[in-house]
């Protein structure tokens, strides 16, 4: 298949590279001083894109790309792909959901126990040589707390059966009621908030989820309560995140995604109620090489005309 | 029961200490010039001692009150108490297990997730603005790797039940089988340690388990895997950790608990494969005040005649 031309977005993975550039004739977006310099070279080559949560294919590249069949999301997130126009051109999608769960739902509880019992800061406390002088104050106790999940998908539900080994009761907010589970639902996230000592943001990025947990919603979960986000940044206002743990009316936050990322606001740095991840939520050795043969295995699929194996569109 | 004198050995808890001033007369050890001094001066009317995790009732504190009849500790480990002396002279020993045991096995799983998936690493990365410059390294999923427990007592099991949720298969070793678990059995800590990705001390420190952590176990464990201390720091030849450490015979390490707290190896503060606290497995407000509420009881019951709380001896 080394006659298709395949467009990855940005570098995303080695592994994935290599395998990409072993089976389909790869063009690196990145590598192009210019964008003109690349549409000139390429884009009457591609045939498919395979892009990232940092760059994906949005309406411009679409368009730009009139051989384009499919995009193939190293990703389960799909807020970078402009899904309608995918859908308008008989574009397919494809993304990675499943073997990123559990490494997700894992960073989820890890922000939980480290932000309640501040693991981060104690680490900090003891590498400053601080204990010889005083021990560390008392934390929360984490078992028992009452976990909200704001969106109870696969990731949502992976975080629900693992809390609960720990006595934390599960309370949801999603678009539509579970009756399969024993889970307690709020038919509004408000609700959710005040109802919860710790509420998870689980859900995916859409127009209608765009900043679901605003300041209202952040006031509602209070001065003792923990927000976590494995979501993506925008789910959460950020400015009134900042100013709310500034202020003390939010307890404290466990962060893997930010607005604008690589950029965390640097008022967050001096806390020690937050712990700030940089988007690592999926990034272990084993899950990344799970997404990349995922994302080979629907490009191959839909090249030889076979069904896809994980299709959005 | 004023005239009930009751010594308290070191500063542990100021509700505690209320508590215990309330009802009794309480001595502070920690507040005399001269030690031996002033147990001699009070030893006439010093019944009960009220010690914990770092300071208990050696042969020589209790040689030296005759009229001692209880020990009542701020712990569920017993090692800092004489228990063979206290037998010998019908001298009662009460404890707290039970309304610790979910905070430390949280802590434990804390320690798994910050040291598998560098959560604490991460955020610093983060804090620093590194995040700018590049991606943080991927880590290893945590999910499904088989934990082995040294020690499957109420901790033990508590710890078990969180990384079930996690689809860890768990090991153990005990003094003797629990057949009535259905988690697999080894007859010695080499094996549990050639046969687990994950180990956990969560044994209690007597004569025979001190060191059960020594060069040859943690050699078993190995490059990739990661041993966690929630018990007590002489489980661990701590000298022996730090080596295998430093030289990449271990893959990294989660302790709460150290030799000479709150002494800690300073080799361990540049590594980034580790996790350091300052034994704060049951320091959160809550589980504090049940521990207190437990060893007042336990003093109340025994000045009234009434049947002991949570005795050992």
């Amino acid at each position: 298949m080394d006659s298709i031309t395949v467009l990855m977005t940005s570098p995303m993975s080695d592994y994935l590279e290599t395998q990409l550039k072993d089976r389909f004739n790869l063009v690196k977006l990145w590598t192009y001083s210019s964008k003109t310099d690349f549409f000139k070279h390429n884009s009457h080559s591609i045939r498919a894109i395979v892009g990232n949560t940092k760059i994906g294919a949005d309406a411009e590249l679409i368009d730009s790309l009139p051989e384009l069949e499919i995009v193939s999301s190293y990703s389960v997130g799909l807020d970078k792909i402009d899904l309608r126009k995918c859908q308008e051109k008989g574009i397919r999608v494809t993304n990675t959901p499943d073997v990123l769960t559990d490494d997700v739902a894992d960073v989820a509880m890890g922000l939980m126990l480290a932000v309640a019992r501040r693991v981060c800061e104690c680490d900090r406390f003891v590498r400053r040589g601080l204990w010889p002088k005083g021990d560390f104050r008392l934390t929360n106790k984490f078992s028992g707390m009452q976990v909200g999940i704001v969106g109870l998908g696969r990731i949502g539900s992976a975080i629900a059966k693992r809390a609960e080994a720990f006595g934390c009761p599960i309370s949801y907010y999603s678009r539509s009621e579970k009756p399969e589970t024993n889970y307690k639902y709020f038919s509004n996230i408000i609700d959710l908030a005040v109802n919860c000592q710790i509420l998870v943001v689980a859900c995916a990025l859409t127009e209608e989820t765009h900043h679901i947990v605003n300041r209202e919603v952040i006031d509602a979960l209070g001065p003792e309560g923990i927000l976590i986000n494995i979501g993506r940044g925008s789910l959460i206002d950020e400015p009134e995140l900042v100013s709310a743990l500034l202020q003390g009316r939010l307890g404290g936050a466990g962060l893997d995604v930010f607005e604008n990322e690589p950029e965390v606001p640097e008022q967050l740095f001096g806390l020690e109620n937050v712990v700030l991840m940089p988007h690592v939520g999926s990034d272990t050795v084993e899950t990344t090489d799970a997404m990349a043969d995922l994302v080979i295995k629907n490009l191959e699929a839909h090249f030889l005309k076979k069904p896809l194996l994980t299709p959005v569109v | 029961m004023e005239s009930i004198g009751v010594l308290m050995l070191i500063p542990m808890n100021s509700y505690l200490e209320q508590e215990l001033q309330r009802r009794y007369n309480l001595f502070k050890l920690w507040t005399a010039p001269q030690k031996p001094q002033f147990i001699k001066e009070h030893a006439d009317s010093i019944r009960a001692v009220v010690g914990n995790a770092f300071a208990g009732a050696d042969a020589e504190l209790i040689e030296a009150l005759p009229r001692l009849e209880i020990v009542s500790s701020f712990s569920v480990g017993v090692d800092k108490i004489d228990l063979a002396k206290c037998r010998e002279k019908g001298i009662r020993v009460t404890y707290t297990p039970d309304v610790l045991t979910e905070d430390v096995a949280d802590l434990a799983i804390g320690l798994m997730l910050a040291v598998l998936r560098r959560l604490c690493e991460s955020d610093r990365y983060v804090r620093s603005g590194k995040w700018k410059k590049g991606d943080y390294k991927l880590t290893t999923k945590f999910t499904g790797k088989t934990v082995g427990i040294i020690g499957l007592g109420r901790i033990g099991m508590a710890i078990a039940k969180r990384a079930e949720a996690f689809n860890c298969p768990i090991c153990y070793y005990s003094r003797t089988g629990k057949p009535d678990t259905e988690y697999k059995y080894y007859p010695s800590v080499l094996e549990l340690a050639s046969n687990c990705q994950i180990l956990v001390v969560a044994c209690s420190l007597t004569a025979e388990t001190r060191h059960i952590v020594n060069r040859e176990v943690m050699n078993a464990l190995g490059p990739k895997g990661v041993l966690i201390n929630i018990g007590r720091g002489p489980h661990i030849d701590e000298p022996e950790l730090v080596s295998a450490l430093v030289e990449g015979r271990l893959g990294g390490a989660g302790l709460d608990v150290y030799e000479h707290e709150p002494e800690v190896p300073e080799e361990l503060f540049g590594l980034e494969n580790v996790v350091l606290l300052p034994h704060v497995g049951t320091a959160t407000v809550e589980t504090r005040k049940a521990m207190a509420d437990l060893v007042v009881g336990n003093l109340e019951a025994h000045f009234s005649n009434k049947p002991l709380l949570s005795p050992l001896v």
